[in-house]
């Protein structure tokens, strides 16, 4: 007999050891998040994942799952925070999606198109990020940097280089690059890495492919990321 | 922005628009009653969305039972009087802007930030992390082609700001209608709602901040 939770009313089966964000993606429910990849180890920090269970809003990407949890999801006072949180990832960093190579590919601007954001809402914090076109097939712009550490991650457990980290705490936190000059051309970072295909924004972007796909044609102009988050492209 | 705190107590909430009419028909007496009148204004912006605003095409004929126009860059009226609804495109870079924009809050009824530019600053934010005066000198000294480059200095000039803002950071706005442009379709929807008396809202196809 499997066992099963109870995510927004539904009867969601799991394995034990999956968490509920592993569960609900397996059913094909859809939970907003940015930090959280399938592939990798939860991290647990961008909290626009959160769930409320059995009375506690938890992070659902590192919750597991047990039986019997009753979990609300899709819930007007959820939906609203994570709006709240995803305008602050807005305002924290310099996102000019009209400037923006990403744009339409990307998962943050996603995100916020689901969640019907109409404006930041927050006084813009316009932050000084660097950016570093030093390496010759990977650009790096921080601007657009939301410290998820899916790079970071990638680099470290696949790839096995160690490329990215990040530095500094609270609003300093800095996305950094390993090498002596701390530019990425001087790392043995490849295109093909997968640190290099994982960032959810436009802040790690392979170079001369940007408009490859013209704007109004990319995955999200045509796909809610809930479709797209559901429909096995995770998988 | 300090005018935050007290904005709140200047500018009463929106208040309803005036009807027109039953549903959405296009009443061709419209001179029997009271039109909807709009003002509308580029700021840091381009006039790409004043543009995108003509693609609504031949419903302008339509919207033109419906609305009358105060200062907009097709009257050419220089100065905004009591208005239903203002457009504001653009963000807010100089103290011009900041005029223009205060003009608009205290003579609108109803205040809708259109564009990225009014939206985040947009594109003119780009500058927000470089020095004004290194700017400046890249525009007007150093960039190719230039002869005798100077940077322009005339009183009548306004003063630029450090960095390019969004216009609700200035004062408080009632609808925010993002892209860049937002497309004819999602401004003649967003339009026809506010026209109609209900609460705007965009299709997915329409929300677009790019």
């Amino acid at each position: 007999m499997s066992k099963t939770i109870t995510i927004d009313g539904l009867a969601v089966p799991f394995q034990e050891g999956q968490t509920i964000m592993d569960a609900a993606l397996a059913a094909g429910v859809y939970i907003p998040h940015l930090c959280h990849n399938p592939e990798f180890k939860p991290h647990g920090s961008c909290k626009l994942c959160t769930v409320n269970v059995n009375g506690r809003n938890v992070a659902s990407c590192t919750m597991p799952a047990v039986e019997g949890q009753l979990v609300l999801s899709d819930i007007a006072e959820l939906n609203a925070e994570r709006l709240a949180l995803t305008q602050m990832l807005f305002v924290e960093g310099n996102h000019l999606c009209p400037a923006c190579e990403k744009s339409g590919n990307c998962q943050l601007q996603a995100v916020a198109y689901y969640l019907g954001m109409m404006s930041p809402h927050y006084n813009h914090f316009y932050p000084q990020r660097e950016a570093d076109a030093s390496h010759p097939d990977v650009m790096l712009d921080r601007n657009r940097c939301i410290y998820c550490e899916l790079c970071v991650r990638a680099s470290r457990e696949v790839d096995g280089k160690n490329v990215f980290g990040l530095s500094g705490r609270g609003i300093k936190t800095i996305l950094v690059v390993n090498s002596a000059s701390g530019l990425l051309g001087d790392t043995d970072l490849a295109v093909t890495d997968k640190a290099v295909q994982v960032c959810p924004t436009g802040a790690i972007l392979i170079k001369r492919q940007g408009y490859a796909v013209p704007i109004g044609q990319r995955v999200f102009d045509r796909l809610t990321i809930k479709d797209v988050q559901t429909g096995g492209s995770h998988e | 922005m300090s005018e935050q705190s007290d904005r709140a107590g200047r500018f009463p909430p929106p208040s309803p628009l005036p009807q027109v009419g039953e549903g959405d028909s296009v009443s061709p007496t419209g001179d029997t009653m009271k039109k909807i009148r709009i003002a509308t204004c580029s700021l840091a912006g381009c006039f790409g969305c004043h543009m995108s605003f003509l693609d609504i095409d031949e419903r302008l004929f339509g919207l033109i039972e419906l609305v009358e126009f105060d200062r907009t860059p097709l009257t050419d009226i220089k100065h905004c009087g009591p208005c239903d609804i203002g457009l504001v495109e653009g963000g807010v870079c100089n103290a011009e802007n900041v005029h223009v924009l205060k003009e608009f809050r205290k003579n609108c009824k109803v205040l809708v930030a259109i564009g990225a530019c009014a939206i985040n600053g947009g594109v003119p934010a780009m500058r927000n992390n470089i020095d004004l005066w290194d700017c400046f000198q890249e525009v007007y000294c150093y960039e190719g082609g230039l002869e005798c480059g100077q940077i322009p200095n005339d009183p009548e000039l306004p003063l630029p700001f450090d960095k390019v803002h969004p216009v609700y950071e200035v004062v408080k706005v009632d609808y925010f209608l993002p892209g860049c442009p937002p497309s004819g379709d999602a401004i003649w929807k967003f339009l026809t709602d506010l026209l109609n008396g209900r609460e705007p809202k965009l299709d997915y196809e329409q929300l677009h901040f790019d």
